[in-house]
């Protein structure tokens, strides 16, 4: 076990480095010179020559990658060039934003996927089986930002029940919408695995023998179907809590959310790499993290999966 | 020995049958015809091709003319969905916006097609160092959000649909990589190929010849839906500022232009995002439909 945690650790800092790798070249590649953004317009060549200095963005470009990499290696992530900030004061700032509203869409997703699964699965066919199909389906295929559009419309403008945009107080009102927008896909995805993994369960011997012994309906789902089928579902949520960080930027920029990955879309339209990178970065991070964390509890529950990895590298 | 030919014969005369011999791709065209759903996806993606293609003959208006007196005016029989601020007949836009989404979508996953099967054939079919490497490549492709990577490689390489299918196509290779490698892994050690090798077949020869025929029914369906994702990227991207840019006509565009105005034209965006829904809808519903008729066993 130790020795499986030990190389999925090591398997996660080659993807890390190759990220910092692409994100460096893509930001070095764009044909702008930072002095000039920090600057004012009237700056004089010498001010300007000066600031690349102290910058060190007169250097080669491998120069400047390994001095990042030092510096990430110690947890900095650099200046912005647009507010003259550190760039981890102003994702601190916005990373909460983020966490909440995406704690918020799993929520959502956990309470009404899981529920939804379990109703199509156990009456199979029925009708309230073939809306869950076919409105997971749909749900799939809705591109975020015009849900949250029309959510915008119909319960923000026309029925005045909820704000429509923005963080306001922070109170759960402003949470609704924004989360539910995030939550969609997600949720139609727990929904379908929660259908498939609960019929699975549901066909094996020690239900029929629970049935048999005479326990009630809900006794059987509730405790012994139930348990066996959110294994995979749980796995799924954890990922999708990494994903949902960097799924965020539609949504957060629909509803003017505060969140981190609307300040990395206003850092890439404004051309501010440290903030490109480090918030790019931090998301992998937290991606991997959770892909680690899962795969270690999985690891756990289900011991073949350690020795299956091992096969699959031949 | 008899050849398989010459006992089906034999079968066909005892029996009085008709013997067919069907193949693989038959059979699934077989199982595809009898699943509703994929036929209405299949259905959907005609339709939009043939609306991509004769735009100019559906659409009642030119969707970048400005008819100044019938700004911002709501659905009706001159005008199915109504007006934009500017005049502009959105049914035509619609109508005409297809042809973005469906390019992006052919031209874009074609591309990530083939530089996933290159790379998934090298990556299967050597094995070794070789793969190590581009195995974790992949991984760094898949720990990089999506949309995330489509904004940075678009803001380097400035908007345009040309642009953007290069985005798409290079965001997009990871996925076809792996699945080709592993249906490669399978195949690789089948007996046939075994026989071909001992009969003095070259790699090249093998892997267009053998192997390439008999593990292409995964990458069909993953290409399949890869085109709906591919789709509401584009539409995100246009969306963002950051895609196609006016005065051509896209869904994701219109849905931007709509923002600043949901409180006094809620049409304007109603159309376009049904639109792509609609679309995504019919690749995804196809998609599901090649799976389960490639390979009935995985329902």
């Amino acid at each position: 076990m130790f020795y499986f945690i030990l190389r999925r650790i090591l398997q996660i800092i080659p993807v890390i480095i190759g990220v910092t790798l692409i994100l460096f070249t893509l930001m070095y590649i764009i044909p702008e010179d930072p002095a000039k953004l920090i600057l004012e317009k009237g700056a004089t060549p010498e001010a300007l020559q000066n600031l690349r200095v102290k910058m060190g963005i007169d250097k080669p470009v491998y120069v400047q990658y390994w001095r990042y990499i030092k510096q990430l290696a110690k947890g900095d992530l650099g200046t912005s060039y647009r507010y003259r900030r550190s760039v981890n004061s102003i994702l601190a700032d916005h990373y909460p934003n983020s966490i909440k509203l995406a704690l918020a869409a799993i929520i959502i997703e956990v309470i009404i996927g899981i529920f939804a699964g379990i109703v199509s699965a156990v009456k199979k066919f029925s009708f309230w089986d073939i809306l869950v199909t076919i409105s997971t389906t749909i749900a799939v295929c809705v591109p975020v930002y015009w849900l949250g559009m029309m959510l915008q419309v119909a319960f923000g403008l026309k029925l005045g029940w909820l704000p429509m945009s923005g963080m306001g107080d922070g109170s759960l009102r402003y949470y609704i919408l924004p989360a539910i927008t995030l939550a969609s896909v997600s949720t139609a995805f727990v929904a379908r695995m929660t259908r498939s993994t609960m019929l699975e369960v549901l066909s094996n011997d020690y239900i029929t023998t629970a049935y048999a012994k005479g326990l009630s309906n809900n006794m059987v789902i509730g405790k012994h179907a139930l348990k066996n089928a959110l294994i995979p579902v749980v796995t799924l949520i954890g990922v999708d809590l990494g994903s949902l960080m960097g799924g965020a930027i539609l949504t957060e920029t629909v509803f003017n959310w505060p969140g981190v990955g609307r300040t990395i879309y206003l850092a890439i339209l404004q051309r501010d790499a440290p903030v490109v990178i480090g918030g790019t970065i931090i998301l992998v991070i937290i991606f991997v993290a959770m892909n680690l964390i899962v795969d270690i509890v999985y690891a756990l529950l289900d011991p073949r999966i350690r020795y299956e990895k091992k096969e699959i590298q031949i | 020995m008899a050849t398989i030919k010459e006992l089906e014969a034999l079968e066909e005369i005892e029996t009085g049958k008709k013997y067919s011999r069907t193949s693989l791709y038959k059979d699934a065209w077989k199982r595809l015809r009898k699943n509703k759903l994929a036929m209405l996806g299949l259905l959907i993606v005609i339709l939009l091709i043939l609306i991509a293609i004769f735009a100019s003959l559906i659409s009642p208006y030119n969707p970048i003319e400005r008819i100044k007196e019938d700004s911002s005016l709501g659905p009706s029989i001159k005008h199915f969905f109504g007006t934009d601020l500017l005049g502009r007949d959105i049914f035509s836009r619609v109508i005409y916006g297809s042809r973005v989404s469906i390019e992006v979508g052919v031209i874009a996953v074609g591309i990530s097609v083939v530089i996933g099967l290159f790379f998934g054939a090298l990556s299967g079919y050597f094995g070794g160092l070789s793969d190590a490497v581009i195995m974790r490549v992949a991984d760094i492709f898949f720990a990089f959000p999506y949309i995330l990577g489509a904004i940075a490689i678009m803001t380097i390489l400035g908007p345009g649909i040309v642009n953007i299918f290069i985005a798409i196509g290079i965001l997009g290779w990871a996925s076809i990589a792996r699945i080709f490698r592993s249906s490669i892994l399978t195949i690789k050690n089948k007996e046939y190929i075994e026989a071909a090798r001992a009969m003095g077949a070259s790699n090249n020869r093998i892997i267009m010849k053998h192997i390439f025929p008999n593990s292409f029914a995964p990458i069909i369906v993953y290409a399949t839906m890869n085109v709906g994702t591919a789709i509401i990227v584009e539409a995100a991207l246009s969306f963002l500022g950051i895609g196609v840019q006016p005065p051509t006509p896209a869904w994701g565009k219109m849905l931007a232009d709509s923002m600043s105005y949901i409180d006094v034209a809620p049409w304007m965006m109603f159309f376009p995002g049904l639109a792509i829904l609609i679309t995504v809808l019919g690749f995804v519903l196809l998609g599901d439909g090649l799976r389960d008729a490639f390979d009935p066993k995985l329902k």
